[in-house]
């Protein structure tokens, strides 16, 4: 009897000294942050000199940096000691059916109206489904480089077009811009980088692609998009999916380049775990994101759809260079229990006749923070240049916040800006005039938020639209009694 | 809502207007100690501690952010405390503005009383319209209790400085239920004879329940000199109390401006401070009004008048701690030549402060490519039913609108100047007492006439103005 459970202790201790858990230790780095470190990630992605340098140098800054605290958020203090800055990507345990899904994240994708092969893929189901995944996504990949198109993992984009990535990476977001951002300059995992040649319009969103595609690129992504003269993409990032992930603090950067009379159309739907009613856990989403119009008539143009994560703290700006140059920022960020936003963008005019639009949708329920936080600025070379902005926030509950934060400042007497605000709650007549209608309350608090925040979801991409529309929905479960 | 972080102390060395003034002030303390109450004295040092703590605030502070102090070092400021109160003839004052106004004049010269040039009429009962100096005497028990309760020392070092060094100022009561017929005139007059001083002006205004008044803080100099004011006045509106404050600034081009004016209301009350501002070369005006009972109103009605190389910062936070009230405020600025408008505004709504109306405007007209305005117009708000809205405009002359002028004959010149004066006049025609309006309304004009001609001057002279775009 002992001989046999010898037996079993020993086929089992064998698993994990050759199986799963040790390969995992192997491609994970200990906690903690210093030069090695630094390196070690380097190395492990087998990087050219220049990058490890360049990581370095960011290194180095971050060192002499001090942890910003000026949003309106409130969080204990992120040991930075205490992360893990390289780690393998992780491997989700697979699952025979659907059924064995949790019944909660099942009503959760029935609510969102997401197909069945997809619940499987997000849900982590092996099924044979996923072979065509991969082939539909080769196919899409084909289509993509007969334009000349490139679109592939960071890490991918360094080995094969060294050359390209080394000339634009921190062009825009330079790794001396703010904390985070240095952080992610000298530990960034991986991420996506898009390159559109000169006069493409890219054949399809490159959302379809990436939802196909995304793997798990860790806590430090980065994203650089470069759009050559007259070219045009759409790209979205995120999944209205809920995404359950153990690290807690993520700091991504996004750069975006636009040349003449290039549009980069850049839409986010982030739906991270948002921590449990009372906030414990959740994601820090600190990310900073970054969008040069270098060239004459470029436009970039930012869409954003926040729901999740415990605190949110991102600011999508557009640096208007180029003469005629067009930067627009759309977003709904919507709190609820314990979440916490700060969120807005900046639109910094340099060239003449620049000109930016600005709406922001801010939905702050149950004991949330919601804050939006935006800088136009006009400097004096910036002539004729316009502005207009529209932060509206709806308050659903007594016990939430709303905070309007703009910070305007105008160096050209030609340059016209305006900004307006309002706060609004859903009035008690609204509901009931729905009710009377039959319409039951939380569907009526879904069409009026969704009402609020049309002007926003006009700008999504098509599919995406329907399925933020239902997110919303899905996030405001409960917030009225 | 303090960040549960606490922020890392640099601790840098005190930059040398600090030390300057805190020194100046730690000379006289002995002889404070020796004529004034103890509790005075104590008040003092609580203001000198605080401000030699936090020091002048630099631009890395978020609330000084666009207003850079730095010109207060080209000098060698000196409080005005314990000396002697300078002689001005009265006709040093002749052809002042709103000479003519009716109503009590208390004139502050250098920053002490001056009873030659002041007139108090007889009040009724309870009535007080006095300077400090003779109210310690009489009141000092109605002083003591609320002079430094209510402006905060630690919403802003000159807050500190000013309780500190303050030499005089006035103390105004009105008693429950009686409303004052004239305006107050509370005149500070900056002689420029002695170039680096620091005056002090401290007034604290009381109204009590259902009490009325009007009452006029201007300031204004009689020469060029690098003066430094720094007034701090506290106003308590009692219980259904209305007031009408008006702020008049019109000091020389040279001289720097601090003030700072707390607005108490209890329930029902209804302040109305307007503030109109032309002079100093670096001004900043805070208002610091708490709405503290139901169904309190206030209105901050400001136009702000710019030229040469003047900065003119206006800051203030709204604080809406009770249910049913309303705040708005309107601030207009017009910048010419090199100067500079700053706006701070933030209506904060603490959590239960239900059904709060409240409003902000700050619109900016530049008038020259050199002009600058910067302006944060923010909202916080805790409580879910609440009108709130907030509006922020930064523009030269409509084109379109001096085109429909155009078009009916007027010509351009005089399209412009119609415009330039009805920006202004959105803030004056606000001011609800006649006499005043039209006094302000003139001084105004004036200053809109003057500037228009070199506008316009300019603009024929060159020919560059005109912006032509061709596609």
């Amino acid at each position: 009897m002992s001989e046999a459970l010898n037996t079993i202790e020993e086929f089992v201790s064998s698993d994990y000294k050759y199986g799963f858990v040790s390969n995992i230790e192997s491609d994970t780095l200990p906690p903690g942050l210093d030069e090695d470190v630094v390196r070690q990630i380097s190395l492990r992605k087998q990087e050219p000199e220049w990058l490890l340098e360049w990581r370095l140098k960011a290194f180095r800054h971050w060192q002499k940096m001090t942890e910003p605290h000026w949003p309106q958020v409130h969080y204990p203090p992120v040991d930075f000691q205490a992360i893990s800055y390289y780690a393998a990507p992780k491997k989700k345990p697979k699952l025979n059916s659907l059924d064995e899904v949790d019944p909660e994240l099942r009503e959760t994708f029935d609510k969102l109206g997401i197909s069945l092969d997809e619940q499987k893929r997000l849900a982590g189901v092996a099924v044979d489904a996923v072979m065509d995944s991969v082939s539909v996504a080769t196919t899409f990949r084909k289509d993509l480089e007969k334009h000349g198109i490139i679109f592939s993992s960071f890490s991918e984009a360094v080995r094969e077009h060294p050359d390209l990535v080394r000339k634009h990476l921190g062009a825009v977001v330079p790794y001396t811009d703010n904390f985070y951002a240095a952080l992610n300059s000298a530990v960034f995992s991986d991420g996506s980088f898009c390159y559109i040649p000169k006069g493409v319009r890219c054949p399809m969103e490159l959302s379809t692609y990436f939802r196909i595609n995304a793997a798990n690129t860790g806590q430090f992504e980065r994203t650089l998009i470069v759009a050559e003269e007259g070219s045009y993409v759409s790209y979205l990032e995120g999944c209205t999916a809920p995404m359950r992930d153990e690290n807690q603090l993520h700091a991504a950067v996004v750069e975006l380049l636009a040349m003449d009379r290039a549009e980069i159309k850049y839409s986010t739907v982030q739906n991270w775990y948002p921590g449990d009613k009372e906030g414990r856990g959740g994601i820090y989403n600190f990310v900073t994101k970054r969008g040069l119009c270098k060239g004459r008539d470029s436009k970039i143009s930012w869409t954003q759809v926040e729901t999740g994560s415990a605190i949110t703290w991102k600011y999508p700006s557009c640096v208007l260079l180029g003469e005629n140059s067009v930067g627009e920022f759309y977003s709904v960020a919507l709190t609820n229990n314990r979440q916490q936003a700060d969120t807005g963008t900046k639109m910094v005019h340099l060239g003449a006749n620049t000109r930016s639009t600005i709406v922001s949708k801010g939905i702050s329920a149950g004991r949330a923070q919601n804050s939006y936080r935006g800088l136009v600025k006009v400097n004096p070379g910036a002539t004729n240049a316009r502005n207009f902005s529209q932060c509206d926030s709806l308050l659903i509950g007594d016990q939430c916040g709303a905070h309007t934060f703009p910070y305007i400042e105008c160096g050209n007497p030609t340059a016209r800006i305006e900004h307006e605000a309002t706060t609004s709650k859903i009035g008690e007549d609204q509901i009931f005039y729905c009710n009377q209608r039959g319409i039951e309350t939380q569907d009526a608090v879904n069409m009026i938020v969704n009402g609020f925040c049309k002007e926003v979801f006009k700008e999504l991409p098509m599919e995406f639209a329907v399925e933020a529309q239902k997110l919303l929905g899905v996030s405001l479960e409960g917030s009225v009694g | 809502m303090k960040p549960l972080v606490a922020l890392p102390d640099l601790n840098p060395p005190p930059d040398p207007v600090t030390e300057q003034l805190t020194q100046a002030f730690t000379s006289q303390e002995e002889r404070l100690a020796r004529i004034e109450p103890g509790w005075l004295v104590a008040l003092r040092k609580a203001g000198i501690a605080r401000f030699a703590d936090v020091g002048l605030p630099t631009l890395r502070d978020e609330d000084w952010r666009f207003t850079n102090l730095a010109p207060l070092q080209e000098h060698r400021f000196q409080p005005t405390l314990g000396r002697p109160t300078p002689d001005l003839p009265a006709e040093a004052l002749d052809g002042l503005a709103l000479g003519d106004l009716p109503g009590d004049r208390l004139v502050f010269v250098d920053g002490h009383h001056s009873p030659a040039l002041s007139h108090i009429a007889s009040h009724g009962p309870g009535v007080v319209v006095e300077p400090f100096s003779l109210a310690m005497a009489r009141n000092a028990d109605a002083i003591r209790i609320t002079l430094g309760q209510h402006a905060d020392l630690t919403k802003s070092p000159f807050v500190a400085l000013n309780q500190a060094c303050f030499s005089d100022g006035a103390f105004v009561r009105i008693p429950r239920g009686h409303r004052l017929d004239q305006p107050v005139h509370l005149l500070f007059v900056s002689t420029g004879r002695d170039p680096g001083i620091a005056i002090h002006p401290r007034n604290l205004l009381l109204l009590e329940r259902d009490a009325g008044a009007t009452i006029v803080e201007h300031y204004l100099s009689l020469a060029d000199a690098p003066t430094l004011t720094n007034a701090v006045t506290e106003i308590v509106a009692g219980e259904n109390a209305r007031m009408e404050h008006i702020r008049l600034q019109d000091e020389s081009k040279t001289s720097f401006h601090f003030g700072f004016v707390r607005l108490q209301q209890a329930a029902n009350s209804n302040v109305a401070a307007h503030c109109i501002s032309l002079g100093a070369r670096l001004f900043r005006h805070e208002y610091d009004p708490s709405l503290d009972g139901p169904g309190a109103e206030c209105v901050l009605n400001g136009l702000y008048l710019a030229k040469g190389r003047q900065l003119a910062d206006h800051h203030m936070v709204v604080d809406h701690a009770q249910p049913n009230c309303a705040s708005h405020e309107y601030f207009n600025g017009i910048l010419a030549d090199q100067s500079r408008g700053v706006f701070h505004g933030r209506i904060l709504i603490r959590p239960g402060a239900q059904k709060t109306d409240a409003k902000q405007t700050n619109k900016n007209l530049l008038l020259s490519n050199e002009a600058r305005a910067n302006s944060k117009p923010q909202l916080e708000i805790y409580a879910d039913d609440v009108k709130c809205t907030h509006g922020a405009t930064v523009g030269q002359l409509d084109p379109e609108a001096v085109f429909y002028l155009r078009a009916r004959g007027i010509p351009e010149e005089t399209a412009r100047r119609m415009l330039v004066h009805s920006f202004a006049g959105e803030i004056t025609h606000r001011i609800q007492h006649n006499g005043l309006r039209e006094a302000l309304d003139e001084i105004v004009w004036d200053w809109l006439e003057s500037l228009e001609a070199v506008q316009i001057g300019r603009r024929d002279g060159s020919g560059t103005h005109s912006v032509a775009h061709p596609h």
